[in-house]
């Protein structure tokens, strides 16, 4: 048998990956879910026909939407977490035994029981019980807080859909009123390569830059996103992801990690010269 | 024939129908399906411009309808409660003008609140009927015009025994009912006909939880904007008559301004959307309720603004309230409804319905995602925390009542004078000036201009308030009627 699943980087590219099984098919109110099992990546969970994490590269994604935060401020205890149904962001979070509390937001609970059963790789933490889940929109949910967490994450799908709210004005202005006055926002921050992912990417960073007087952007590469080329938003009321990293002290947790470590975190901040541009644009 | 029932749509079955005949066109509209504009046909699409064809014989005419579009007619009057259903494809405008000029010929008077959009006083100009005004109440915390007061109504139909109709509004813009069963009944016992501007008001029709419609009291006329609740196209709408009016009469009226090439694109919209309000209305509105209710609630509990709804009735001037209109009072932050407006659209990327001096309209509607309402009530929150200020001095008064010296017809064709807006106090208008939206005049031809009137238009315009009606397009000069003439 040959079966492929295929899917669209740009209108004009494709992408595709040999299937042995499609394990799983369903519907929530808010998107189509699937898992398939593949020979290359694993496992991969796809949300209307875009890849969201396969069990081969999704350690890229979730070390460095995590550690690069919890490595600036190690002070950090009261986490929300909106959207990353999958499971993986927490299973990074709950690495530190000085977290006392993840506020889990994730609009689709069907995504969460769906990645229970089909991908306990990144859905294994899920029941820590620092852990609170809250099944509604991040939007919603984020609007009654003030002052109140450290971090915020904000692990989305793309800039259409149901993740949509989640790269507006209105949500950022609301994280930052949430955040405490040292807090930080981290965000899934699209591509710069494509023409698509690029026009989120620039909104994205334009509409976050008005709130936070520190407002970076790092990359990394992640091969099953539409050119590879991936950023995370690292915004924050007060420390610099940068200067203010203590190297030794996140490197004294003695933690294990398959992607990240402190010298990848300053190189991830360092970037090419067409992405600076498009930052600077927007400005 | 067969039976026909509300699963029917003549119209559209009429044009799926010929185009499967295939027939070769040698008539207009010269695009010929399409085939001779690529441009537009890609950019509507080429399903919208093969049904975008000319009155023939299997098609019907709307000048004259004696086949699908008379089925249609008939159905939209069975599924609106009328004697009969008029397809409209010049706006809601051309509805209200329709309904004035059948109920009045010069010289004659109509009864009508000063709070009616402007195309019932423009049809007073084209008709030269006379109006005779009835202030609505005005809610002085919301600064926002209300429904007219039932005493205000009788005095006025008392003095003014020979009026040919009275105008009504349900809803208003903002969402506000009258009492028109009491005022229908009132007009019939005096001999008048009952006209009601339904351009808020479709939805009505539908629900139960929604105020009474103006053929469920028995009202004569109703000019009914499907194109805003019930999912038409855009210019589409239906006049509704009812009673003793005669349906030959009113198409006659029609006819004198009515486009001769009446769109299919906008016949067939309205028919399809008929079809699914008689067999699903319910449930849509059901859904629309709910969705306006919740950000209410949600809209409420930031604080400051102030979501209104039933707990304003107080049984005469709002009479009733539609609950799918999401109106909010913002001035307890600080900010006028339009700045707020203003603010939504070029920071938030959300574009809602109007905001003027005091309040603003969100439209909720059947094809809102609940997605979309988190946004909205989240910018607002947002708004508050970033621009909010004390409330302080801010324009108290929202209505102005005029003091009406000529008729509309009288003032716009006299001898005029242009002059500077801000020297023509004392003068009498011969011209609009409105805001937009809502587009209610503050001044209409024939009125006195007063300096209350004008302190307020320059403050609609500080506010950023989107003024027009004069000749002069920025509403800086206007036209006053020269005084030797009078």
């Amino acid at each position: 048998m040959n079966l492929w699943y295929t899917e669209n980087h740009s209108p004009n590219v494709l992408f595709s990956i040999r299937v042995d099984e499609h394990l799983y098919s369903g519907k929530s109110e808010f998107q189509k879910i699937d898992i398939l099992q593949t020979p290359e990546f694993g496992r991969i969970l796809t949300l209307d026909g875009l890849v969201m994490v396969t069990e081969k590269d999704e350690f890229i994604y979730h070390d460095m939407i995590t550690h690069v935060a919890m490595a600036t401020n190690p002070k950090i205890k009261k986490v929300l977490v909106i959207g990353a149904g999958d499971g993986g962001t927490v299973r990074e979070l709950t690495k530190y035994a000085s977290l006392e509390q993840i506020d889990m937001v994730e609009i689709d609970e069907m995504v969460v029981d769906v990645c229970k059963e089909y991908l306990p790789q990144t859905a294994s933490k899920l029941d820590d019980p620092r852990v609170n889940l809250y099944f509604e929109d991040g939007l919603k949910f984020v609007r009654n807080k003030e002052d109140e967490y450290d971090l915020i994450i904000v692990d989305s799908t793309d800039p259409f859909g149901p993740g949509e709210g989640l790269f507006t004005k209105e949500f950022y202005g609301n994280c930052y009123k949430a955040l405490k006055e040292d807090g930080i926002l981290v965000n899934q921050h699209e591509s710069p390569f494509y023409e698509e992912d690029r026009l989120g990417m620039q909104r994205a960073h334009q509409r976050i830059v008005g709130f936070f007087p520190v407002c970076k952007v790092y990359q990394v590469h992640i091969p099953t996103y539409p050119s590879g080329h991936w950023l995370f938003g690292f915004a924050s009321k007060k420390y610099d992801p940068v200067k203010d990293l203590d190297a030794d002290a996140w490197n004294a947790l003695g933690l294990q990690t398959k992607y990240y470590n402190t010298d990848i975190h300053v190189g991830s901040f360092a970037l090419p010269n067409y992405v600076k541009e498009q930052l600077k644009d927007v400005e | 024939m067969t039976q026909l029932s509300q699963h029917n749509a003549p119209i559209a079955e009429a044009l799926t129908k010929y185009k499967a005949m295939r027939v070769v066109p040698f008539d207009v509209p010269g695009h010929k399906r399409g085939r001779g504009n690529e441009e537009l046909a890609a950019f509507l699409g080429e399903q919208c411009l093969s049904v975008d064809v000319n009155s023939m014989k299997p098609l019907d005419n709307l000048i004259h309808p004696v086949s699908v579009i008379r089925e249609a007619e008939q159905l939209a009057a069975e599924a609106f409660g009328s004697k009969h259903a008029f397809f409209m494809v010049n706006g809601t405008t051309s509805a209200v003008q329709a309904m004035v000029m059948t109920a009045c010929k010069a010289g004659e008077k109509i009864i009508l609140p000063r709070n009616v959009h402007r195309s019932a006083i423009n049809a007073l100009i084209l008709s030269g009927a006379i109006p005779v005004y009835v202030n609505p109440g005005v809610q002085q915390e919301l600064g926002i015009p209300l429904g007219m007061a039932l005493d205000d109504v009788r005095r006025t139909m008392e003095e003014n025994p020979d009026a040919k109709a009275i105008l009504i509004n349900n809803p208003t813009y903002y969402g506000i009912c009258s009492n028109l069963q009491a005022i229908t009944d009132l007009a019939h016992e005096y001999g008048m006909l009952v006209l009601v501007d339904e351009a808020h008001g479709t939805h009505f029709y539908f629900n139960e939880e929604l105020p009474a419609s103006a053929m469920s009291v028995g009202a004569d006329m109703a000019a009914v904007s499907m194109h805003k609740s019930g999912g038409s196209l855009t210019q589409s709408s239906f006049l509704l008559i009812n009673n003793d009016v005669s349906e030959g009469y009113t198409r006659q009226i029609i006819n004198l301004t009515q486009t001769t090439s009446g769109s299919y694109l906008l016949l067939s919209s309205l028919d399809i959307s008929r079809k699914n309000l008689a067999l699903h209305g319910k449930e849509i509105f059901d859904k629309v309720i709910g969705m306006a209710q919740y950000t209410r609630e949600e809209i409420n509990q930031i604080g400051g603004y102030y979501a209104y709804s039933k707990e304003l009735l107080n049984g005469d001037t709002i009479f009733d309230f539609d609950i799918t209109k999401l109106s909010v009072h913002t001035r307890e932050i600080g900010l006028e409804g339009i700045e707020i407006y203003d603010i939504l659209r070029d920071e938030y990327d959300i574009q809602i319905e109007f905001g003027d001096i005091g309040n603003l309209l969100a439209y909720i509607s059947v094809g809102d995602r609940h997605r979309d309402i988190e946004r909205l009530v989240a910018a607002l929150g947002e708004i508050k925390r970033r621009y909010g200020k004390e409330s302080g001095q801010m324009f108290q008064h929202e209505y102005i009542n005029p003091i009406v010296e000529l008729t509309p017809q009288q003032a716009f064709y006299s001898e005029k004078r242009n002059m500077p807006l801000a020297e023509s106090a004392g003068h009498i208008s011969s011209e609009f000036v409105m805001s937009y939206p809502p587009g209610i005049p503050i001044l209409a031809p024939g009125e006195r201009i007063t300096e209350e009137v004008l302190g307020y238009i320059e403050y609609c315009r500080e506010k950023g308030c989107f003024l027009s009606g004069t000749e002069d397009s920025q509403v800086k000069r206007i036209n006053v009627v020269k005084e030797s003439e009078r």
